[in-house]
């Protein structure tokens, strides 16, 4: 068959594309692997309710789409596509492409070839399930997930694999059906706790069976699986197998297509024009492996791309927005214009393609200050990533050091990286115009391109030369030093350097933190706990001697490394540097005497850094010799916070009376920011990590926090008064609030903004009534080891 | 690490207290009325109009305790001064009184009064001591994982009692099914286990008490005497420790509910004798006014 236009992938973008095609009468197919649309959308839980941000972008698509429930948004969609008679062939896996404008040939799992004059794919990033790879694979009894695991009675299941998706369908399959899980290994590495213990305990007490070290060999078409267990061949007779081995990420099959990535880091995006159109003529990139994550981006785009096709400029969905955001500029530029001189102003920027370039100015703000204003201040938390458009600014380091950059040039990078304070004051010179730029899109754009990740890169390692050891220093003798230095990245756990070792060279930690043992009779003691921003191992190297500790990352850490000679070259040059070395290293050693002097100190210290403290800003602590577990922490959390507490006193561990509840530590890189598709979850200039109105409840946070202090939850009735409930016990008891909607399904993300908005600072903290909670930094911990000495 | 409620900024509520207490005495002291000292002296008077307010505040420590938004001092700082501030009632009113007692309402609301302080104190008592104890009781984990334990004992306990045949497994099931840990109040402030499990001896049954798992390692220890090969021997030498452990486990949860409940439980006399003392207070200063 031959089309005008094939789009593969029935997401969002895909039905937009098709939609559009449609009603412009374009000779279209839509090509849909899973039996549905919306395959990712259908997969949510039953009445999941799905959010439309960003709220300031209009919709533009044939198909409706408004924020309600899962069920809501897919009737809509799917009454459009019938409504518009639009060619969706469902089932109907694409396993190649290849040729370009006007003659694409479009290969499908079924052997079939179809052949189109253009193709957009949006086939997201989910990737389609991995096959068993064996004889048997496709048989109409296996199956690659499952959605209700309680549609099955009275069955004998097998499940292949063992990482979480496997784990949980096993469990709830067994309920009421015999289940055997094969996994390919001695146990469970992959699985969250949870799920390993639930596991585990199933296989003890014979709920399920398990195969451990086994692969599939095949699978026969009368309903049974052949496995090769440790002991040999075994066949094993059952009405279904279910497989749940990962997923293919899309990549492979993107660049077998022929389109490129600039490079191999996972998470980098391939290069489109501004029209969706990738390296390779007439094949179209949109939706999420675009970079595009949000429902409402992804069905514009799906509309935009097929009206470029038709040779129809339009403006993108978003011009409005930008043309508001560009109108109080000094410059007199029409939104192409400005754009264009944003690129060749800032010589960063000189290399990034036109769509991302465009996104990164529509996430970003620009900043008009009058001269003298300060832009931000020295010890903000706030990590976000400034390009001076015009005008000068003027850095005011500690210690009465200033220096001014002008148009072209950046700032904000040290706290963007190191997830640290900043450093310096920034304070605006005239007719200054800065775009300030959130920290994802910059993390993204530095993945993407080698390009600006370097330049950015080697501008940190000399800023943070000059501000840690040589402030005076020729800016032409750092930057050669700054060539010389080595960007070194460290597991959590993993030694930088270890105790008796030839020293190799200083340590800059860019960011994460790492403590400092000794081994003394046979056991190792924490010395201290060096936070980003600082150096280690300059001990052996000013006194020339053997490394005295062992340095170890207490979190995944990034160190700035001087080789021994690029230092001691240092030391000869910079003037002073040897004596402010010897200073800290004096400092130092003290601080060590007073610590191997009180051992349980140092235990202590090792203790918190275990909880994953090492990379916390501001920790909720819970003294407990004084706790009397009244919980009052917890009330004034949720009563100040909507009806939902954030913290969790009784759970997680104490040692020597202290102990750290299930609480946010707002971490200097927080792992909740790392995949939130309406990014919305930032850091205020105090440091708080907090979630703006924008969530969308997708849960993305929740799974990514490993310290487990971000929870889903719904709106609660709104406080009813306290003189009522006291005196007569109507109304809702504190913390006791229910939910507006109980049958509603909409949540969103929560978590501790350490009551940035409240007057008087954290809740929990001044709620308690015997001084038990505290709060702190790090830094402060060795407060507290004052006491356990 | 940090302050308690008594030692709270310097002790600043101890010397405010302590000020009102001397203040109190000095003017009892100058104070020279026509009649033996009484409440209806102006100094009188003047004292048992503090020691109302007094009572006002420090009752109002229960609304400022749940007014989450206050940013009017902390809880601490309120409860500080709540301990030293209404301790000084006693004297403050025993002044005010001029040290008259008799069978009539005035005295009972005195008495009340005391009652509140002493219930008061013992929570102060409760505070400064308990907290500590349960932590180091508690050793570092949080009552849940206790819990968790307890369940993971029981549950390993079930099985191998299985593999023993169904005389243990009835056995071990009775004594999983009646473990009984401060079901009341009362259970957890003595600290009671009131757990049980079933005997059977020949055809009869009998549910005995298995405090401290002792009726349940009894039992295991004759059955271990009496098994024949190293098998059984081994499993159930194997479920011997288990028992054992939960024996421990229920000891350690039985102590943490015990010092909960007694940090809990001096708020069920002085909340509900407050709201007596406000009752008497009432008909105290009515009656006095009424009688003018």
């Amino acid at each position: 068959m031959r089309y005008d236009l094939i789009i593969v992938g029935g997401g969002p973008a895909g039905l937009s594309a098709a939609a559009r095609a449609q009603e412009l009468g374009i000779n279209c197919v839509l090509l849909e692997s899973s039996p549905a649309l919306a395959n990712t959308i259908q997969r949510y839980q039953k009445g999941k309710h799905v959010m439309a941000e960003p709220s300031v972008v209009p919709l533009r698509s044939d198909l409706e789409f408004n924020a309600g429930t899962r069920e809501a948004v897919l009737d809509a969609w799917q009454s459009g596509m019938t409504g518009l008679d639009v060619d969706i062939r469902y089932g109907s896996e694409v396993v190649g492409i290849s040729g370009q404008r006007p003659s694409f040939e479009v290969s499908l799992g079924s052997g079939e070839t179809l052949q189109s004059e253009a193709v957009v794919l949006s086939i997201g990033l989910q990737g389609n399930p991995r096959k068993l790879g064996v004889d048997g694979e496709n048989a109409s009894f296996v199956q690659y997930t499952l959605d209700d695991p309680d549609e099955y009675s009275s069955e004998t299941i097998v499940v292949v694999g063992a990482g979480d998706a496997a784990i949980e369908n096993a469990i709830a399959l067994a309920r009421s059906n015999k289940v055997i899980i094969v996994n390919r290994s001695g146990e469970f590495a992959r699985a969250k706790e949870g799920n390993l213990n639930l596991i585990t305990r199933a296989i003890e007490d014979g709920a399920i069976t398990c195969f451990f070290n086994t692969e599939v060999s095949s699978i026969e078409p009368g309903a049974a699986i052949n496995l090769n267990t440790e002991t040999g061949e075994t066949r094993v007779e059952c009405n279904r197998v279910i497989a749940r081995i990962g997923a293919v990420p899309p990549r492979r099959f993107v660049e077998s297509c022929g389109i490129e990535f600039p490079n191999e880091d996972p998470t980098t995006l391939p290069e489109l024009s501004n029209q969706y159109e990738s390296n390779v003529p007439g094949l179209y990139v949109i939706g999420a492996l675009g970079g595009y994550p949000l429902i409402k981006q992804a069905m514009n785009q799906g509309y935009e791309v097929v009206e470029f096709l038709q040779g129809n400029d339009i403006r993108p969905a978003d011009h409005g927005i930008l043309e508001e955001k560009f109108r109080p500029l000094p410059f007199g530029l029409d939104v192409d214009g400005t754009l264009a001189m944003i690129r060749e102003r800032i010589p960063l920027f000189a290399d990034v393609n036109g769509l991302v370039l465009r996104e990164l100015v529509l996430a970003s703000d620009l900043l008009m200050p009058k001269s003298g204003d300060v832009i931000f201040r020295e010890n903000d938390y706030t990590n976000s990533f400034m390009t001076i458009l015009a005008g000068d600014v003027t850095i005011e380091a500690g210690g009465g050091k200033t220096f001014t950059l002008s148009p072209g040039q950046f700032f904000g990078e040290m706290s963007l990286l190191s997830g640290r304070r900043r450093s310096a004051t920034a304070r605006a010179g005239d007719g200054c115009v800065v775009l300030e730029s959130p920290r994802r899109d910059i993390v993204r754009l530095m993945s993407t391109y080698e390009a600006v990740r370097t330049i950015v890169d080697r501008l940190f390692i000399e800023r943070s030369l000059r501000a840690g050891l040589a402030p005076d220093a020729l800016p032409g003798d750092l930057e050669a030093t700054a060539a010389r230095a080595e960007l070194r990245r460290y597991k959590s756990g993993e030694a930088l350097f270890s105790q008796d070792e030839e020293p190799d060279g200083l340590h800059l930690i860019r960011s994460g933190s790492v403590s400092v043992s000794r081994r003394i009779g046979g056991r190792d003691i924490v010395m201290s706990y060096v936070a980003a921003g600082n150096y280690v191992g300059e001990m052996a190297l000013v006194g020339q001697a053997r490394r005295s500790a062992t340095v170890q990352a207490t979190v995944n850490t990034e160190s700035v490394f001087l080789s021994r000679e690029v230092f001691d070259e240092m030391l000869l040059r910079e003037t002073g540097l040897r004596e402010r070395m010897q200073e800290t290293v004096a400092r130092r050693v003290s601080e060590n005497l007073r610590m191997e002097a009180a051992p349980e100190a140092g235990d202590l210290i090792s203790f918190l850094m275990e909880q994953g403290l090492g990379e916390a800003t501001d920790v909720l602590l819970i003294d407990e010799s004084l706790c009397i577990g009244c919980d009052n922490c917890e009330l004034a959390c949720a009563e100040t916070h909507g009806g939902t507490s954030r913290l969790d006193r009784a759970a997680g561990p104490s040692y020597a009376q202290v102990h750290v509840p299930t609480s946010c530590r707002h971490c200097e890189d927080p792992h909740c920011m790392t995949d939130c598709p309406p990014d919305a979850i930032r850091r205020a200039p105090n440091g708080e990590v907090y979630i703006q109105e924008s969530c969308i409840g997708c849960g993305n946070c929740e799974r990514n926090c490993p310290y487990g202090v971000i929870q889903m939850a719904s709106q609660k009735r709104p406080a009813t008064g306290l003189m009522s409930w006291l005196l007569t016990g109507r109304g809702d008891a504190p913390g006791e609030r229910p939910p507006i909607d109980a049958n509603s399904a909409a949540k969103q993300a929560v978590k501790c903004d350490m009551c940035k908005d409240l007057r008087g600072g954290p809740a929990c903290v001044r709620a308690c009534p015997t001084g038990a909670a505290l709060r702190m930094s790090p830094a402060e911990f060795v407060n507290l080891t004052k006491r356990a000495s | 690490m940090h302050e308690s409620i008594l030692a709270y900024r310097h002790r600043r509520y101890l010397w405010l207290a302590l000020a009102v207490v001397a203040a109190s005495i000095a003017g009892y002291w100058w104070h020279d009325p026509q009649e033996p000292p009484n409440g209806g002296t102006v100094f009188g008077y003047t004292l048992g109009t503090i020691g109302a307010f007094l009572i006002g505040w420090l009752t109002w420590f229960g609304i400022r305790k749940r007014r989450y938004s206050s940013t009017l001092g902390t809880v601490q700082g309120w409860l500080s001064a709540h301990v030293y501030l209404g301790l000084t009632l006693i004297v403050v009113v025993l002044l005010h009184s001029g040290f008259q007692f008799g069978w009539n309402v005035h005295t009972l609301a005195f008495v009340i009064m005391v009652l509140v302080i002493a219930s008061g104190l013992f929570g102060v008592y409760a505070y400064m001591k308990y907290p500590e104890r349960m932590s180091l009781n508690r050793g570092g984990a949080p009552r849940s994982e206790l819990v968790d334990q307890l369940e993971e004992i029981d549950r390993r306990s079930l099985r191998v009692a299985e593999q023993l045949g169904p005389e243990f497994h009835e056995f071990v099931a009775s004594g999983v099914q009646r473990t009984q840990l401060g079901a009341t109040l009362w259970d957890r402030i003595r600290g009671r286990d009131r757990s049980q499990v079933l005997l059977r001896s020949g055809g009869a049954t009998s549910v005995v008490s298995n405090k401290g798992q002792e009726a349940a390692l009894d039992w295991v220890a004759e059955q271990q005497s009496r098994a024949g090969d190293a098998e059984t021997q081994a499993a159930i030498g194997e479920l011997s420790a288990l028992i054992r452990n939960k024996r421990r486990l229920l000891k350690q949860l039985g102590e943490d509910l015990k010092l909960q409940a007694i940090v809990e439980i001096w708020l069920y006399a002085h909340v509900p004798l407050t709201a007596a003392l406000l009752a008497a207070l009432t008909v105290h200063i009515v009656t006095v006014f009424l009688y003018w």
